[in-house]
């Protein structure tokens, strides 16, 4: 038997053991090459489409690269003003209490421009999911520095590298919200490995079952790559990842309550 | 020998080249192609197909949700 005849063989639907979910449309995704948004969204939609959720979560999408997410997965979405998702959040889960909210969110989005937004209604633990996506830059608008970037990393607006002095420090922000009492749930996770999308997978699980129990905020920060504005190859990204932003920003669950 | 034989199916249109499937396979199958999709990237296919074991690793890693993955016991 040749080789191609083989796998020929093999490729049938008995023997289907991963294929893309029903919930993530067709429409090609804008993300650069590589960008963690897309495993981000596919571990989304495939935990949307595991607990048979699809026509009760609404999310709310925000202002930067994953301001499109509404045109890969298929349930309502909102878009929400830059950093107001939370605001927004609120009152869709207010009105409509036995739905599954959510927002996503970026660094730039979540910790710089609505870091109110988020604060105040971590603080009001309002009955919502926040996905904290953090690449620790501004990448839509051409990786100028965010609040999460790292001591000492080049960007377009630090090309010397991020100086504490002029710049600030780098904030933690999952860190702020977990001693908030409104939240229930906080964890940091990252999706560059197989082993680390099926982690992330039981979090995002989990933090979408936290909802029907109306106890607070769940709360997931993502560590992702930016490759197009860390000026490195996706592969090269997550090395870069591994080795600068876990010591730093360290994965694992802080509060679960 | 592997317990299990696996094949993927890459969907090269869609498929941009990031190779973090190159890097998440276990087994070394996946390599990018010379020749490139309609955008211009080298999209990933199968260049060692006899080691794969349909483990979905790629899948799993992949962006842009392009593999599907098949595994069947090894006769």
């Amino acid at each position: 038997m040749t080789a191609t005849t083989e796998i020929n063989k093999i490729i049938n639907e008995d023997n289907l053991v991963y294929k893309k979910t029903n919930l993530l449309l067709d429409n090609e995704m804008h993300y650069c090459p590589g960008c963690t948004h897309g495993v981000i969204h596919k571990v989304i939609a495939e935990v949307i489409d595991e607990m048979d959720i699809q026509n009760e979560t609404i999310g709310v999408s925000p202002v930067g690269c994953s301001v499109l997410a509404y045109n890969y997965i298929d349930i309502d979405w909102q878009e929400a003003a830059h950093g107001r998702a939370p605001a927004l959040a609120t009152a869709t889960s207010r009105l409509m209490p036995e739905k599954y909210v959510f927002t996503y969110q970026g660094d730039g989005d979540l910790a710089s421009i609505g870091c109110a937004e988020i604060i105040h209604a971590c603080n009001r633990g309002e009955n919502i999911v926040v996905f904290f996506v953090n690449n620790a830059i501004y990448g839509m608008t051409g990786g100028q520095m965010a609040p999460t970037t790292l001591e000492g990393q080049v960007t377009a607006t630090t090309p010397y590298g991020r100086n504490t002095a002029l710049n600030g420090h780098t904030m933690k922000i999952t860190e702020m919200i977990a001693l908030l009492p409104g939240t229930r749930y906080v964890t940091r996770q990252s999706a560059e490995t197989p082993a680390a999308v099926r982690k992330l997978k039981k979090a995002v699980r989990k933090a979408f079952e936290n909802t029907t129990e109306k106890k607070g905020l769940s709360f997931i920060e993502i560590v992702g790559t930016c490759s197009s504005g860390w000026k490195l190859t996706p592969t090269q990204s997550n090395e870069w990842m591994k080795e600068n932003m876990f010591p730093f920003y360290q994965l694992g669950t802080l509060k679960d309550e | 020998m592997a317990k299990f034989k696996g094949a993927i199916v890459v969907e090269t249109e869609k498929c941009k080249g990031c190779s973090l499937c190159v890097v998440a396979c276990p087994t070394g199958v996946i390599e990018l192609a010379r020749d490139v999709n309609a955008k211009g990237y080298h999209y990933a296919y199968m260049a060692n197909p006899d080691a794969c074991i349909g483990c979905s690793s790629c899948g799993l890693v992949c962006p842009d949700t392009v593999i599907t993955v098949y595994r069947t016991k090894a006769s």
